[in-house]
């Protein structure tokens, strides 16, 4: 499969302003598997992820990828072995689904080099992939959620990376939806052996879909391993604050949490 | 199964190849037919007039020879006229899709926003208050265009720029500038109503060749700076995160395109005053020629020098007074922003 790319996240601490989102956190993230990060609202997931693809500079620690700090790399370098996609991307108004998942293609063209046939493939695998070719001439304005965040995943595919970083891919999109994108992630890790780290809202959706799942409070990591180890009633309490039962869902043989709330109790 | 989808992929490939080339076919032909365009226009402008003369005279006067009447009419009225209106407008249609491409919003020219008022009121300024020299104005103009614009940017800052905040505030700015401008024009006694003309509205009366000169340099020097940066510019439509992941470094791509737009801006405007909203224009008519994909950069340079030209043409002959450029494109632009504005009111989005 591809070449495995070791990720790893060393005494990190990260802020806006004066404020201390992450503190002296370690993480390392095993390749190949699908990693998903969980946490309460504001606890600093997606700003762990803006800062393992560079978007936010440390203010102490690293990121580390293949022994290099990624604040370090060449831009163009970092961009084709680490994508990301960002929890709202912004799509020019009138541009077509094959232009957007074209634009996929930027960090392996030089400002000179014209399009080559890599390029059209790449776009026409990412376009396969992702069940978008139906929609290539279309424009993305169009689009219904669950279509648009196909094309956006489209996008990140046609980039080419090893590993793909994603912020609550699922999004705004009903729970049909949210099923594809997830399956859809998982046939990639799968049979292209690609790294996936996702932040995920839904807890139940993320001790499903992870290899390794991690809980973040208070800037730290509480727990991570996989999910039977991490979805317990005890960290549930941790994190969220919330009394919950957590039970075998009889489909995944995964841990489920119902939560526990103060009314409709039998 | 996996054959399958390996034919599957490369039959897509070969659409997308297609569907892209045919793209690129019809923007080089529209890039070329404006070319071509521009040329018949700067080959007209330069033999009709208030006298006709025929186009062996006109290539004469271009290539040095004596020809009675014309070499002082073509060479040395109509030539640097037509060629700064073509450059003027090169450097308006550029630095006005530049800033419309970068803050995603048609409304956000540099004519809009308060750019030029800024070089505009420094030029008059320059010259009017402190009697400057040609370099020396066109400093100044560049330098008060940057600081215009960084103003704006500031002032419109609160964690990120929205496009809405800064249009208003630059919209505010560029009043206060205008006032200037008419202050300026106030204090100076022996200041004609021509000249005035320039710094309102933007004209090219009486243009002479050392007014050429720095804006030729300028979109010589700025504008390949410019182009080179388009892929990274079409890469922040897609928002600051995403162009980022894409290996953009955002922060400096976004530094070199706004000096360089401001440059061009400022350069043409210190030569021929604030040619009302012909970079307001340019970028939304190259957009509806082109189409969608692909960058606008070129096209719009190019509809920026042909309305400039076409304007001033129009301009001296085709009323029965002579009036300044500006007074035209301002008579075309106007009706635009208005249905862009009412668009957007329509749509109740955020502009």
């Amino acid at each position: 499969m591809s070449i495995e790319h070791s990720l790893l996240i060393e005494n990190l601490t990260l802020g806006y302003g004066d404020r201390t989102v992450i503190d002296n956190l370690d993480l390392p993230v095993p390749p190949g598997q699908v990693t998903a990060i969980v946490g309460a609202n504001a606890c600093g997931k997606s700003t762990l992820l803006r800062s393992m693809s560079r978007l936010l500079a440390p203010r102490a620690g690293r990121v580390i990828l293949d022994g290099r700090s990624v604040h370090r790399m060449p831009a163009k370098q970092l961009a084709r072995t680490l994508g990301l996609l960002p929890q709202s991307p912004v799509a020019p108004e009138g541009i077509t689904v094959a232009d957007l998942v074209g634009r996929g293609r930027n960090p392996h063209q030089g400002i000179l080099s014209r399009w080559s046939m890599a390029d059209d493939l790449a776009v026409a695998d990412a376009l396969e992939a992702t069940a978008t070719v139906s929609l290539a001439d279309r424009s993305v304005d169009e689009l219904s959620g669950g279509q648009r965040q196909r094309v956006w995943i489209a996008m990140a595919l046609a980039q080419q990376t090893d590993l793909l970083l994603l912020d609550e891919p699922t999004t705004f999109l009903d729970v049909s939806h949210q099923i594809e994108v997830l399956d859809l992630l998982t046939d990639l890790n799968r049979t292209r052996g690609t790294t996936i780290v996702m932040v995920l809202h839904d807890l139940n959706l993320a001790a499903r879909y992870a290899d390794h799942l991690v809980a973040l409070t208070d800037g730290q990591v509480y727990a991570r391993g996989t999910p039977a180890e991490v979805l317990t009633e005890e960290g549930v309490r941790a994190v969220f604050g919330l009394n919950s039962h957590v039970i075998i869902d009889p489909t995944s043989g995964k841990p489920l949490m119902l939560p526990i709330g103060r009314h409709h109790m039998v | 199964m996996r054959l399958e989808r390996a034919v599957g992929v490369v039959t897509t490939a070969q659409a997308i190849r297609n569907s892209r080339t045919h793209r690129a076919f019809r923007r080089r032909s529209v890039v070329g037919l404006l070319v071509g365009v521009i040329v018949v226009g700067f080959a007209v402008t330069l033999m009709v007039g208030q006298t006709f003369y025929p186009p062996a005279d006109v290539i004469g006067v271009i290539f040095g020879q004596d020809v009675p009447g014309a070499t002082f009419s073509v060479g040395r009225l109509r030539l640097p006229r037509a060629s700064l209106a073509i450059l003027a407008g090169l450097c308006f249609g550029l630095g006005g899709v530049t800033f419309q491409t970068m803050l995603r919003n048609p409304l956000a020219s540099p004519d809009i926003i308060g750019i030029s008022s800024g070089a505009s009121a420094a030029a008059a300024f320059a010259i009017v208050t402190l009697s400057l020299g040609d370099t020396a104005v066109s400093v100044l103009a560049i330098a008060a265009g940057l600081a215009v614009a960084l103003l704006v940017y500031v002032l419109s800052f609160k964690g990120g720029v929205a496009g809405t905040r800064l249009i208003l505030i630059g919209i505010g700015i560029a009043a206060m500038l205008d006032s200037i401008t008419a202050y300026s024009l106030t204090q100076a006694a022996e200041w004609d109503l021509q000249n005035a003309m320039r710094w309102l509205t933007g004209s090219l009366n009486g243009t002479s060749w050392s007014q050429v000169l720095p804006v030729f340099i300028a979109l010589i020097v700025l504008a390949p700076v410019l182009v080179g940066q388009s892929r990274n510019l079409a890469m922040t439509q897609l928002g600051d995160d995403t162009a980022s992941a894409l290996g953009v470094r955002v922060e400096r791509s976004r530094l070199i395109v706004i000096i360089t737009a401001v440059g061009l801006i400022a350069f043409a405007t210190a030569a021929a005053g604030p040619i009302a909203f012909v970079a307001f224009l340019s970028g939304p008519i190259a957009s509806r020629i082109v189409g969608p994909g692909g960058s606008l950069l070129v096209p719009s340079a190019l509809v920026g020098a042909l309305l400039v030209l076409v304007a001033d043409f129009c301009g001296q002959y085709a009323f029965g007074t002579r009036l300044p450029v500006g007074v035209v494109t301002g008579v075309l632009g106007a009706p635009y922003l208005i249905y862009l504005i009412i668009r957007t009111n329509r749509a109740g989005s955020s502009l």
